[in-house]
């Protein structure tokens, strides 16, 4: 077994080590364990990663591997990582692995509960190693269907409605692909050849320009509107508050990741000049997501709305960077993507964890906790500081890159929505910092006098997130080293 | 003729030799009825077995009869299928029918049907076509009208056989048209001179009318909500898949090869019904209370979807349709499946009869899941991989337009299917269907067909094996 297949094959085996074990300590156990190798493995994986570029080997995708899986279409199961899908792979375990630590307390169906999270994080590590279209696009779909179980039986709120809005919308948008999918297929063999799904080879092949216009848009919704591509972003604020803790971590941080991650992998690599010749437009819709996304967010009194519409907000300067297309903004964008994951994980299990102690998500209830619950308070004020890009932390880091790709561009068209996406990290400061005055500052709201500490298990998931948004922050050429080296062949297919 | 000869209907033999044995048992069992039921599915077994040896391709009777690598195993499909169902009616059967000792009939009546699809695909010509619909069709209106005691049973016995009539009589109408245009029967000899005048067009059209009855194709899927919903539900499970594969199946030898001239004129007319179908199943399934309904809804826009994969009318439509009506058969009788040993435990059919079903009844929720989720085209059950392929199929020929349309529509399916997903996993109810265990057969079955949504898919050699037997069109 491939050191690559190990990441599907292990999500697979608790889950059938799930199914067989009895008792709500074993399922938790079982599930930590496996999520334990699981990020385990993802560390050795980028260890061994890192010391294969050290010996020089400098091919596009390492740890290959390509076995035909449907000959007569010639659909194989290719797999392969780079830089930029190692960092998505550390950031999905370590987001599942806070994510199970954080579930600790589920006790209604607790099995079926970790089953579904644990197929949903098999889905999201299969599309992060894919390199063949038709084995990324099932894991797409395995990783979204799970999403309407979890936010159905645990959610909370209009679970059923937002349950259902959101696998119908993701779904919707997996058509979309499919379409884009098969047009591309059918133009692989535009320079001779045989039709293939791999995307390597796709690349090189000079897909008629027609064809590219025609289909870049499929592509680029489909896997826009799972990145909360606005105006189709409506499916994410209210599935994110319904959704349980976990699943709003890892629906934030792993599962909106695949859209910038497929639109970056599979749109842009495969049709330039599709790309060239939509950006601007899609450009337009992804400022607009920008700073709607922060304006909705101060309205908000929902604690879960509020880091919903932030995720739009910061997702749509992933959207921004990506189309900008040139190097800085694309590594900022893959920054962006490992930052805001990170970061919006700690909120959301933050907000779980408040939740669980206060019994309302409503900002305007609270007020004054940093005195009940100090160490909950602290780590909220972090990741308030880095979601509005506090140098030091990750936020920084990525829209600096971001912004700076941004202003590379000097005709007026583009310095216009650079400036526009700027302003809105004024906004983001507005909504963060009123929530944390509200919240967490002031006198204590009389009938919060008394919460529970925070437990081991809680300490155990937030901390880990913490160190992983200081890294980034204050080691960031580390970081940004892989992801510019992973960039390299894309942007260059690209210009 | 020699014996050897013969054995090229092999299938068609032991099957009657089946059938015979089985009228003799059910008069000599006089004790205890329920023997037969066992009986009939261990011959059926033994039957379904003996298909898999290998056969030799050829035709018999002056090429009335043929058979070949596709049409045997495809035959094998829906001996597959029928012994599934066949194990889930034996339940309903005992529980139903043992107290007027009607047993045997039954599945002398489900076989003989049987018998009669196969001469249908193994038709070389109108004629023996003919014989195999009529043959096929006659025991089913029996068997919708089975529970005697059901006015609904008796309604859909009704309202089948004057369905299935009227449309034998267009269909026979369309044949002779098609005779006196080009004076021969063979679909051999019609390929050879068919021309582009108005009378073989009108034979084409009331030709395909009269098949479309039989798959439920829109405009002519009336009948179909109405006798899913009366007849026992093995029985709108048989209509459902077997009927419905094995006359998709030869509208397309027929279509792809005979009439292959007319391309130009059923294309677009594929292209309409497929569309029309697939809106209509769908909206139509949307609203439904009634599972069987539903399900016939359903039935209705799954093939649309067929339709849309026969468009590209090359070899590789060919294995797509017949990949995905595999899959299909087995979705389907897993979904009915649930559904009847459900509506046998408490006799509930409604969608919101299964709230909270998941928590009295882990294993049935789950199995309605997953072929529901197959019908969907949810990866990475095997539905999804059918579906797939018949994009690509459609695809291959340029109709990306009717591959968005069809994905739009998958998405409008998926709402309802998720419906029964949400009742039956989401929701609580004060008064679940109680925790209920049924028969053994029932739970083999529905544990085979789990397996095959999953094997199906993800084993390609099965995808590999039709795709190599399918080259019949020759491009």
């Amino acid at each position: 077994m491939d050191i690559l297949t190990l990441f599907v094959v292990v999500p697979v085996l608790t889950v059938v080590a799930l199914v067989f074990s009895k008792g709500i300590k074993a399922y938790r156990l079982v599930a930590a364990i496996g999520m334990g190798i699981q990020t385990l493995m993802s560390f050795n994986l980028l260890y061994q990663f890192l010391q294969l570029r050290e010996a020089g080997n400098t091919d596009v995708m390492l740890f290959t591997k390509d076995v035909l899986w449907f000959a007569p279409m010639n659909i194989h199961y290719a797999i392969g990582v780079d830089g930029i899908s190692v960092l998505m792979i550390l950031l999905t375990s370590i987001i599942v692995l806070t994510g199970t630590f954080v579930s600790w307390k589920v006790n209604d169906l607790p099995k079926e509960f970790f089953i579904s999270l644990i197929v949903l994080a098999s889905g999201v590590f299969g599309f992060f190693i894919s390199v063949d279209l038709f084995t990324m696009f099932v894991f797409y779909e395995i990783a979204v269907i799970p999403m309407f179980l979890l936010i159905g039986i645990w959610g909370t709120g209009p679970r059923e409605y937002a349950a259902m809005k959101l696998t119908l919308m993701l779904m919707g948008a997996s058509a979309l692909l499919l379409v884009g999918l098969l047009g591309v297929y059918f133009n692989s063999n535009a320079d001779g050849g045989a039709l293939t799904f791999n995307i390597f080879e796709i690349s090189k092949v000079h897909i008629p320009l027609a064809a590219q216009k025609l289909f870049f848009p499929f592509l680029f919704i489909g896997f826009a509107v799972i990145g909360a591509f606005f105006p189709f972003h409506t499916w994410s604020p209210d599935g994110h508050a319904s959704a349980p803790t976990a699943v709003s971590m890892l629906h934030a941080g792993v599962l909106m990741k695949l859209g910038g991650y497929g639109i970056f992998r599979v749109a842009m690599f495969v049709m330039p000049d599709g790309a060239h010749y939509w950006a601007n437009f899609f450009m337009v819709f992804a400022v607009i997501g920008v700073f709607y996304g922060a304006l909705a967010a101060i309205k908000q009194k929902d604690l879960k709305y509020i880091n919903a519409y932030s995720s739009v907000s910061h997702l749509g300067l992933v959207l921004l960077a990506l189309l900008m297309m040139n190097e800085v903004a694309w590594k900022g964008a893959m920054l962006q993507s490992l930052s805001h994951g990170f970061i919006t994980a700690l909120f959301f299990a933050l907000i779980g964890m408040i939740y669980g102690r206060t019994h309302t998500r409503i900002v305007t209830k609270m007020g004054g906790l940093l005195n009940v619950i100090p160490i909950l308070g602290a780590l909220y004020v972090i990741a308030g500081m880095a979601n509005l890009g506090l140098p030091g932390f990750s936020g920084f880091v990525a829209e600096m890159n971001i912004f700076v790709g941004a202003f590379q561009h000097t005709d007026t068209f583009h310095r216009v929505i650079t400036i526009i996406a700027v302003s809105s990290i004024v906004v983001t400061a507005v909504y963060i910092l009123r929530v944390v005055g509200m919240m967490l500052m002031g006198p204590t709201t009389p009938e919060f006098k008394n919460l529970p500490k925070i437990t081991w298990y809680e300490r155990t998931g937030t901390y880990i997130l913490v160190l992983f948004i200081t890294l980034i922050g204050i080691f960031p050429f580390w970081w940004g080293g892989i992801i510019t080296e992973s960039i390299g062949p894309f942007i260059k297919n690209l210009l | 003729m020699n014996w050897n000869t013969m054995l090229l209907m092999r299938q068609e033999i032991v099957l009657t030799i089946v059938i015979l044995v089985l009228l003799l048992a059910d008069v000599f069992v006089t004790k205890d009825k329920k023997t037969v039921n066992y009986i009939a599915i261990g011959l059926f077994a033994i039957h379904t077995l003996i298909g898999f040896l290998p056969l030799d391709a050829g035709s018999l009777f002056g090429d009335s009869f043929r058979t070949s690598p596709l049409i045997f195993g495809f035959k094998n499909v829906l001996n597959v299928g029928v012994l599934l169902i066949i194990m889930q009616s034996a339940s309903w059967l005992n529980s139903k029918m043992l107290q007027y000792q009607k047993i045997g009939e039954f599945y002398a009546l489900i076989f003989s049907s049987l018998l009669g699809m196969y001469f249908m695909i193994s038709a070389g010509n109108f004629l023996m076509l003919y014989l195999g619909l009529e043959l096929s069709t006659l025991p089913v209106a029996a068997l919708a009208a089975y529970d005697i005691h059901s006015r609904k049973s008796s309604e859909a016995g009704i309202k089948l056989i004057l369905s299935a009539a009227l449309s034998s009589g267009v269909l026979l109408f369309g044949v002779s048209i098609l005779y006196a245009a080009n004076g021969s029967m063979y679909f051999a000899n019609i390929h050879d001179n068919l021309g582009h005048s108005y009378l073989t067009i009108m034979g084409l059209v009331m030709f395909f009318s009269g098949l479309a009855f039989k798959i439920s194709l829109v405009p002519f899927h009336f009948w179909t909500a109405d006798v899913y919903e009366g007849a026992p539900t093995p029985v709108s499970n048989y209509l459902s898949v077997i009927s419905k594969a094995s006359a998709v199946f030869i509208l397309m030898f027929v279509l792809f090869i005979t009439l292959r001239e007319l391309k130009d004129i059923w294309t677009p007319m594929l292209y309409i019904v497929s569309v029309l179908t697939m809106f209509i199943g769908n909206f139509f399934a949307l609203r439904q209370q009634n599972l069987k309904r539903f399900l016939a809804f359903s039935s209705v826009a799954q093939a649309g979807f067929i339709m849309m994969g026969m468009l590209a009318a090359n070899d590789l439509a060919v294995s797509t349709v017949v990949y995905f009506l595999a899959i299909y058969i087995f979705s389907n009788i897993g979904a009915f499946g649930v559904v009847q040993a459900v509506s046998i435990a408490s006799g509930k059919e409604n969608i919101d009869d299964y709230n909270g079903l998941y928590r009295t009844n882990p294993m049935m929720s789950l199995a309605i899941m997953i072929a529901l989720f197959s019908l969907a085209g949810v990866p990475p059950i095997a539905g999804f991989f059918g579906k797939f392929f018949l994009y690509t199929s459609a695809a291959s020929q340029g109709y990306y337009a009717l591959v968005f349309i069809a994905v739009v529509n998958v998405t409008i399916s998926l709402y309802y299917y998720l419906l029964v997903v949400r009742a039956a996993f989401l929701r609580n109810s004060e008064t679940p269907i109680p925790y209920f265990r049924s028969d053994l057969l029932t739970r083999i079955g529905i544990i085979i067909v789990m397996i095959g949504l999953f094997f199906l898919g993800l084993y390609s050699p099965f995808y590999d094996y039709i795709q190599e037997v399918s080259k019949i069109v020759g491009i």
